[in-house]
């Protein structure tokens, strides 16, 4: 075996070698791929569908609340659309979206691996993912669903008549998905890292992952029992939620709230895996305090598990569980607040350049900062009961899901851009859409704060007038946002055939997937890599650089 | 392919033979069987601890056949404990 070092690797010119992209055409050569990196754009495909269905549900509400009056939709359609917005974002679009589009194309060749441990069961996941879209696609076409995207029993299981099963159905198969990817990770961080490669040099987005990996596939299963029980309840009546039948409508909000609260760490993550690879590369500096990065998302991944009930504590559970809960709710914010501490610190005195992923990982610092933050008042049980079902939660956990997980998929997006496609967007338009992005989501949900915390309550698509102009803010926002958002779609399809070639390091970043090709080889390396630098090793990279410029 | 170079220093694995796979999902099977049985008998307060010495039968069969015991353990201990911790201290009196 011969070794490639990285002092070697890095000024190399891309070898006129066919690419995962040319070395086969025709429909099937995709279908039936197993290939990672073909998966992974086939991921990215399919949920940027499901993003631009799900933002129109949005766009519709926003336009319904711009007056206060109910005039644009029935209160039964806006029940519809939110609850569509809702599933179609956090089932088809956030929980897939980092892990499944950037995981599956750069976690095996940050590895310096060829594939992912079991490529055809990852093909089974992309499968499972489009029949669990399919039945979500078809809900929406037969007359949608209402319950809102928690399903909360029993409105669910007894007194809606819309499309209930069909659509936890859907989810239940999504999630199986979700499943596979992730022991398909942690079986590929464990035995297909490249020689050399320990646990301590790998980058920080695998670390991130397989956090997040750990999470899909302890907290899935629950969901995935959850919903058979309340399809089980809803369709034969065996009484598992409802008290007529002996059951216990609050066991639901429990099942569903130990998955979905840690669901949220699966979205958040791999943002912030992504975030630490941006900071670093466009700081030019090593990560400060690696170890702790790293560990800090092992244990946001464990207290994830311990918090769920936070979001029930107005539901009628014993205020003693309520204290416990509340408590563990603070502490995990203390990782989360390492993790921001450490990128600030790795900022400090650091040689910053403002491309387009760094605009968005900034933003996502700050909003994912704002996000937390006022995840401690919803934390703390007095103020939890003056804010919930109002904009305030609202506000707050799209600054955590948009303003965090969306920023950092659109800054992965455009860092490994040059390496999936080998081409170069346009760095103008990038920024503005960066910039229009952060402005429109300030603007969009920033009011929504003051709206929930004097009391106008989500969900209802009617409100009192003195909300309007808070509203009519929001709504602006929107409109901008979506604008951010559409620019990239635009200018990252033109860069396909227009684009400047990247070659192999445009942005002077280390890590494995910086060596190789760009667009990668099939097998991503031409030759098996031997690690023998610690990850983001720039000083080292630098000084090299400076060694080359001066011979 | 893909396991080509897979990391050396990686512990070896054990693979759990089919048979096994066969044995345990029809032994789950029968216990479903099983439960649905005594369901239509009554047997008094009998009822409510034979379903769920079945059910711990069945969970125990998954657990000690594949389950990494202490682990696993921990986590859904989460979820029991801190389940039970309201269902404990709730103050139903007030349902």
């Amino acid at each position: 075996m011969t070794s490639v070092t990285y002092h070697d690797v890095r000024f190399l010119e891309p070898a006129k070698t066919r690419n995962y992209l040319n070395v086969d055409y025709g429909a099937f050569s995709w279908l039936f791929t197993k290939d990672h990196k073909r998966i992974g754009i086939l991921y990215m495909f399919s949920i940027s569908i499901m993003f631009i269905l799900g933002g129109f549900f949005a766009m519709m509400m926003r336009l319904e609340l711009l007056t206060p009056e109910g005039d644009l939709l029935t209160s039964d359609t806006y029940n519809k659309f939110f609850t569509l917005h809702g599933i179609i974002m956090i089932f088809f679009f956030l929980i897939p979206s980092i892990p499944a589009v950037l995981g599956n194309f750069i976690l095996p060749i940050q590895l310096g691996a060829k594939d992912l441990a079991f490529p055809k069961l990852n093909l089974l996941s992309w499968y499972l993912y489009m029949i669990g879209a399919f039945v979500g696609l078809l809900v929406i076409i037969l007359g949608g669903v209402d319950t809102g995207w928690t399903f909360y029993t029993p409105f669910s299981t007894q007194y809606s008549n819309m499309h209930v099963f069909g659509t936890t159905f859907g989810a239940f198969i999504v999630g199986f998905s979700s499943i596979l990817t992730g022991l398909n990770f942690i079986v590929t961080i464990h035995r297909m890292r490249a020689p050399g490669l320990t646990w301590f040099r790998l980058p920080l987005f695998v670390w991130a992952m397989y956090a997040t990996s750990l999470v899909q596939l302890l907290a899935t299963p629950v969901l995935a029992i959850t919903l058979v029980m309340l399809m089980i309840e809803r369709v034969v009546h065996v009484g598992i939620f409802d008290p007529a039948l002996g059951g216990d409508p609050l066991l639901y909000q429990h099942m569903f709230w130990f998955y979905s609260h840690p669901a949220v760490y699966i979205m958040i993550l791999p943002a912030m895996g992504v975030a630490s690879e941006v900071v670093a590369a466009f700081t030019r500096k090593k990560i400060f305090g690696y170890k702790f990065v790293a560990f800090s998302s092992l244990a946001i991944a464990f207290l994830g598990f311990l918090v769920w009930a936070h979001h029930m504590f107005v539901a009628g559970i014993s205020v003693y569980s309520a204290m416990i809960f509340s408590f563990l709710s603070y502490f995990v914010a203390v990782p989360s607040a390492i993790k921001v501490f450490n990128w600030t610190a790795t900022l400090y005195k650091g040689s910053v350049s403002w491309q387009t992923p760094m605009l968005y990982i900034l933003g996502f610092i700050g909003l994912f900062t704002m996000g937390g933050v006022t995840g401690l008042f919803l934390a703390a049980l007095g103020l939890d009961v003056h804010v919930t079902d109002t904009y305030f939660v609202v506000a707050h956990f799209h600054y955590i899901m948009v303003g965090g997980a969306v920023m950092a998929y659109f800054a992965g997006i455009h860092y490994w851009w040059p390496k999936i496609t080998g081409r170069m967007y346009p760095e103008w338009w990038a920024r503005l859409s960066a910039l229009l992005v952060f402005a429109g989501f300030n603007l969009t949900f920033f009011p929504q704060f003051v709206l929930g915390y004097v009391g106008m309550p989500r969900r209802y698509h009617a409100y009192a007038p003195e909300f309007q102009v808070l509203n009519v803010m929001s709504t602006a926002g929107a409109s901008i946002l979506a604008l951010g958002y559409a620019l990239p779609l635009a200018y990252l399809l033109w860069s396909l055939r227009f684009g400047r070639k990247a070659g192999v390091n445009p942005w002077g970043a280390v890590g494995l997937e910086w060596t190789t090709n760009s667009p990668p080889p099939k097998d991503n390396f031409h030759e098996t890599p031997v690690v023998t630098w610690d990850a983001y090793d720039y000083p080292a990279m630098l000084k090299a650089m400076g060694e080359t410029q001066n011979v | 392919m893909a396991d080509e170079h897979r990391n050396e220093h990686a512990a070896p694995h054990h693979i759990t033979p089919l048979t096994t796979y066969i044995f345990v999902f029809v032994a789950r099977a029968a216990g479903t069987l099983l439960t649905w049985f005594a369901s239509t008998v009554d047997l008094g307060w009998m009822n409510t601890p034979i379903a769920l010495v079945i059910a711990t039968t069945k969970a125990a069969l998954v657990i000690l056949t594949w389950v990494v015991v202490i682990g696993s353990f921990v986590w859904l201990g989460v979820l029991f404990v801190l389940t039970f911790a309201d269902y404990l201290t709730r103050f139903w009196a007030i349902y």
